[in-house]
């Protein structure tokens, strides 16, 4: 024991119960960084971080569910309130943006990936490429919205466009902000403060990342394919 | 390792930009604009700790000033409704004092007594050192404090909100309440939202992985039990109430359509969005004073609780079933026989945990050595008012009866027994009870009966006519009644309540300073003046920064009183050990604490400047995104831990050879280095070492 590098073994007053049984708990012992935060010292065995993304995710559901139910039942516009949004669906295009999207959670997985390898160079390329899919995808419905205003569904013309509006937005607002932390992570990373024992940074942003498109799967879904 | 940074703990980081990066510890002012808070006493040591028992403190002190601003907006309504046709207040005051006296009592007054016995207890009563994020445990607090106050300027700034504390669409649209009151309600309510549901994920995630060894879930305190079911229930009720309000802001500020009538909206949906919310907000509203009276009978009865199990699994039953009565709020708005029947039905079942947990308090007092102090006092109070409450709950569950109860008198009799009548004396219970353990002086006992039994009149006075007022058909909310209704006598009564229990409520303030000043000649009062049961009571009164030290094993519920007191083989109490020699002694441990910080009380402070900007002008909204930014960003490259006074508790060969036993020095004042070492190196709040297997 005494001769191994990690910090248990060598100040055993730090962690004194605490090796579990599995080792999959201890991603990679941290010189760093012996807290709660990171890791495997916790009643769950889950860190402190990773366990409180879950529970603001868990959260997130109640959120975009009320926003989600408030478009179907506001679905069709009151007679003479110009277009449904449904007139004004482009699907191909739509279905591509989407596609966009979710291979921005392929390229977070591989980022998350090469992180915990170490493997810097990797973890830039997959980082920067995840946050050029968030923003093409952004970008997307940036369009798809002008195009809307244009054909003449504005946010206020009717319920159905409100409740469109907001839903997608509030989607887009997420995708924005994943992005601003994926630029942030990329940032601290070119500081060197992203390193392998901090893949789990990554990792919690990979959450809320692929939670932000599992959203989608379903707005996509329940708001643009089903009739 | 490439990079030669000092040790840092992410654990109070952002959820949303996670950090990790730390500063090298050479450069002390931090992006030249805040040097790193290091006052433990005056102004600044409070704005900028994140000790979770000060920031309980602080939801407490807080909340009783709100709690004076509401309780005097309920005088001033029953002073209206003393005698027919007084024009006191004009009607359109009328509207703007019951609806601002709602909302202040239910989100700035019992949300946040729940949220101060939380933060103060929950970590005491599992044995940690604090919460899992202490800095966004300071960003909850102040986000609270800036949308109540932003809520309460309202009344500077074209007056408050009118439309009743559930603001029904389509009353609460631009059309019939064109005055900003309702986007100050929205605004502040969104921001007291974001204090909650940031709250809600640092409260679980403390109690889910930050337990003292031995802690299982079944051996944890009451009220820690029903800490973690409020959170949960805040954690998926707010987002709903959120939605709703955001809604309602498009409507009001950029003209979406959402409660426009004219465009074919449903009110409706406010209705049901806010109720989803709505229902689940009562009982995270109860559920923190069942857990202190939980926790205080079983002192009094030296008895312990009965039916622990019963008591947690009906706490936990009520949490999920509260999500499936919300409905039997809205009998009356048309909503079908199906679902008029569905809600009765639930709303009557869920009326049997709630009687498990009655049934369980009176067999814990059942057969046990009673004493009558003033908690256990305010204890019964709750179990006998919040019966009557529960009952007359019962009868809305009832559709025909309710039909005819709706919007009148009756409804507000019922929940004022069970908010006020329940948690609210579950509250004062937990003041007197945990006071000592606080500030480390015990409230006077004869002032706190006259408090109690003064409040119980007045309570019922108050509240108790509003029955029978309901009954004979006064609507609530209309500011006055003609002189031939039949109302005057109970309106009378019930105003003469009202100014009974302010007096009430001016004696428990009056006692705070009153024992706060005799306490300077009396000794303290010792880590346990209760005979108490649970863990907290071991360590000294007040409680140390670092809580425990050491942090003690747990091998039973109730672990403090295994520690004084056993059984002999006929199953008599005997003592087994002198309460000084199982308690914590006071002394000065060095313990590496989490740092204070200035971002959270920067961040929070965006908020209502966003919210001002909203309302009135969009370039504050400009100026409120950048403090935002830089209070987001400040708070992310500022390591969660001050390296300065960091001793490199890295273990292994890193900490000695980065200079970091420098700093040690500095900071600790302990020559003895190796033995710092030891006590920091299991202390570090955040940080719980020792594994428990979960339940």
């Amino acid at each position: 024991m005494a001769s191994t590098e990690t910090p248990i073994a060598e100040n055993p007053e730090a962690e004194p119960t605490t090796i579990p049984a599995s080792a999959e708990f201890i991603p990679a012992p941290d010189p760093d960084v012996v807290h709660g935060g990171h890791g495997f010292a916790t009643n769950t065995g889950i860190s402190n971080t990773k366990l409180g993304m879950w529970l603001f995710l868990a959260s997130e559901c109640l959120l975009f569910g009320g926003l989600i139910t408030t478009f179907l039942l506001y679905k069709l516009p009151a007679p003479g309130d110009g277009p449904a949004p449904q007139e004004l669906y482009d699907i191909p295009f739509t279905s591509i943006s989407s596609f966009v999207l979710l291979m921005s959670s392929l390229t977070m997985v591989l980022a998350v990936s090469a992180i915990e390898r170490g493997d810097k160079q990797r973890f830039h390329t997959w980082i920067v490429g995840t946050a050029l899919l968030g923003c093409v995808f952004i970008a997307g419905q940036a369009y798809e919205f002008q195009l809307f205003v244009s054909e003449g569904m504005g946010y206020t013309s009717s319920r159905a466009s409100s409740a469109f509006y907001t839903l997608t937005g509030f989607h887009g607002v997420h995708v924005t902000l994943g992005i601003v932390m994926l630029v942030s992570l990329l940032l601290l990373s070119f500081r060197g403060h992203i390193n392998r024992h901090k893949a789990e940074t990554v990792e919690v942003v990979g959450l809320y990342w692929h939670f932000v498109d599992v959203v989608w799967i379903l707005i996509f879904a329940i708001v643009y394919l089903i009739p | 390792m490439s990079e030669n940074l000092p040790a840092t703990i992410d654990s109070g980081g952002t959820l949303a930009l996670p950090s990790g990066v730390s500063e090298l510890p050479d450069r002390a002012p931090r992006l030249g604009v805040f040097t790193r808070p290091g006052e433990s006493k005056g102004w600044r040591s409070w704005v900028t700790t994140v000790d979770h028992k000060r920031i309980g403190i602080m939801y407490g002190a807080m909340a009783l000033f709100f709690f004076i601003i509401g309780g005097s907006e309920a005088l001033l309504i029953r002073a209206q409704l003393w005698a027919p046709r007084q024009q006191l207040l004009s009607a359109d005051v009328y509207n703007q004092v019951y609806t601002m006296h709602g909302t202040t009592m239910v989100f700035l007054v019992v949300m946040p007594i729940g949220a101060a016995f939380a933060n103060y207890l929950m970590p005491l009563q599992i044995g940690a050192r604090d919460v899992a994020f202490p800095r966004i445990n300071a960003f909850s607090f102040w986000c609270f404090a800036a949308g109540g106050l932003f809520l309460n300027t309202s009344w500077f700034l074209g007056g408050g909100a009118d439309g009743g504390w559930f603001m029904y669409a389509p009353n609460s649209g631009v059309i019939y309440s064109p005055t900003h009151g309702i986007d100050f309600w929205n605004l502040g309510l969104i921001i007291t939202g974001i204090a909650s549901l940031s709250g809600a994920i640092n409260l679980i995630v403390t109690v889910l992985n930050m337990r003292a060894p031995g802690m299982t879930l079944m051996k944890m305190p009451v009220f820690t039990w029903m800490t973690l079911v409020t959170q949960f229930l805040l954690l998926f009720a707010i987002p709903v109430l959120t939605v709703a309000q955001f809604l309602l802001m498009f409507d009001r500020l950029f003209d979406a359509n959402f409660f426009n009538i004219d465009k074919g909206a449903n009110p409706l949906l406010w209705e049901h969005l806010f109720w989803v919310f709505g229902h689940p907000e009562v009982y995270l509203m109860i559920l923190p004073a069942f857990g202190l009276v939980s926790d205080m009978l079983p002192v009094f009865s030296r008895k312990p609780i009965f039916g622990y199990p019963f008591i947690v699994f009906s706490g936990v039953a009520i949490g999920f079933m509260g999500w499936g009565v919300w409905a039997h709020h809205m009998f009356v708005s048309g909503i079908g026989p199906v679902s008029v029947t569905v809600f009765s039905l639930t709303t009557m079942f869920i009326a049997v945990p709630t009687g498990v947990k009655i049934l369980n308090w009176i067999a814990t007092m059942w057969g046990g050595k009673l004493k009558f102090s003033t908690p256990m006092l305010f204890s019964i109070g709750l179990i006998t008012m919040f019966t009557i409450g529960g009952l007359s709950g019962v009868t809305h569950a009832v559709a025909p009866a309710d039909t005819q109860q709706t919007d009148t008198y009756y409804i507000v009799a019922h929940f004022h027994y069970v908010l006020f009548g329940g948690a609210f004396f579950g509250f004062m219970g937990g003041f007197y009870f945990y006071w000592p353990k606080a500030f480390g002086y015990l409230l006077n006992e004869t002032l706190g009966k006259w408090n109690f039994w003064l409040m119980l009149l007045g309570f019922n006075l108050t509240f108790g006519p509003m029955h029978i007022l309901g009954l004979q058909g006064m609507s609530r909310r209309v500011y006055t009644y003609d002189a031939n209704y039949g109302f005057e006598l109970w309106n009378k009564v019930s105003t003469v309540g009202a100014f009974t229990l302010a007096t009430s409520i001016a004696l428990f303030l009056f006692n705070i300073f009153y024992s706060r000043a005799k306490a300077k000649n009396l000794a303290n009062p010792g880590p346990d003046p209760w005979d108490a049961r649970t863990i907290e009571w071991m360590i000294p009164s007040p409680v140390p920064a670092y809580n425990f030290d050491p942090i003690p094993t747990v091998t039973h519920l109730d672990e403090f009183w295994y520690r004084k007191y056993g059984e002999t083989e006929d199953g008599r109490l005997v003592r087994v050990a002198a309460t000084e020699d199982v308690t914590q002694p006071v002394h000065d441990a060095d313990v590496h604490l989490p740092a204070p910080s200035y971002w959270p009380v920067v961040t929070a402070v965006s908020l209502p400047i966003i919210g001002y900007g909203l309302i009135f002008s969009l370039w504050l909204c400009i100026i409120g995104g950048l403090v935002l930014i830089a209070g987001l960003y400040g708070w992310v490259t500022e390591p969660p831990d001050d390296p300065e006074a960091t001793h490199g508790h890295a273990p292994g060969g890193h900490a000695s050879g980065d200079g970091h036993d420098a700093d040690l020095a500095l900071r600790a004042g302990d020559p003895a280095a190796g033995s710092v070492d030891g006590v920091e190196a299991d202390t570090d709040a955040g940080s719980e070492k020792e594994v428990t297997p979960v339940g």
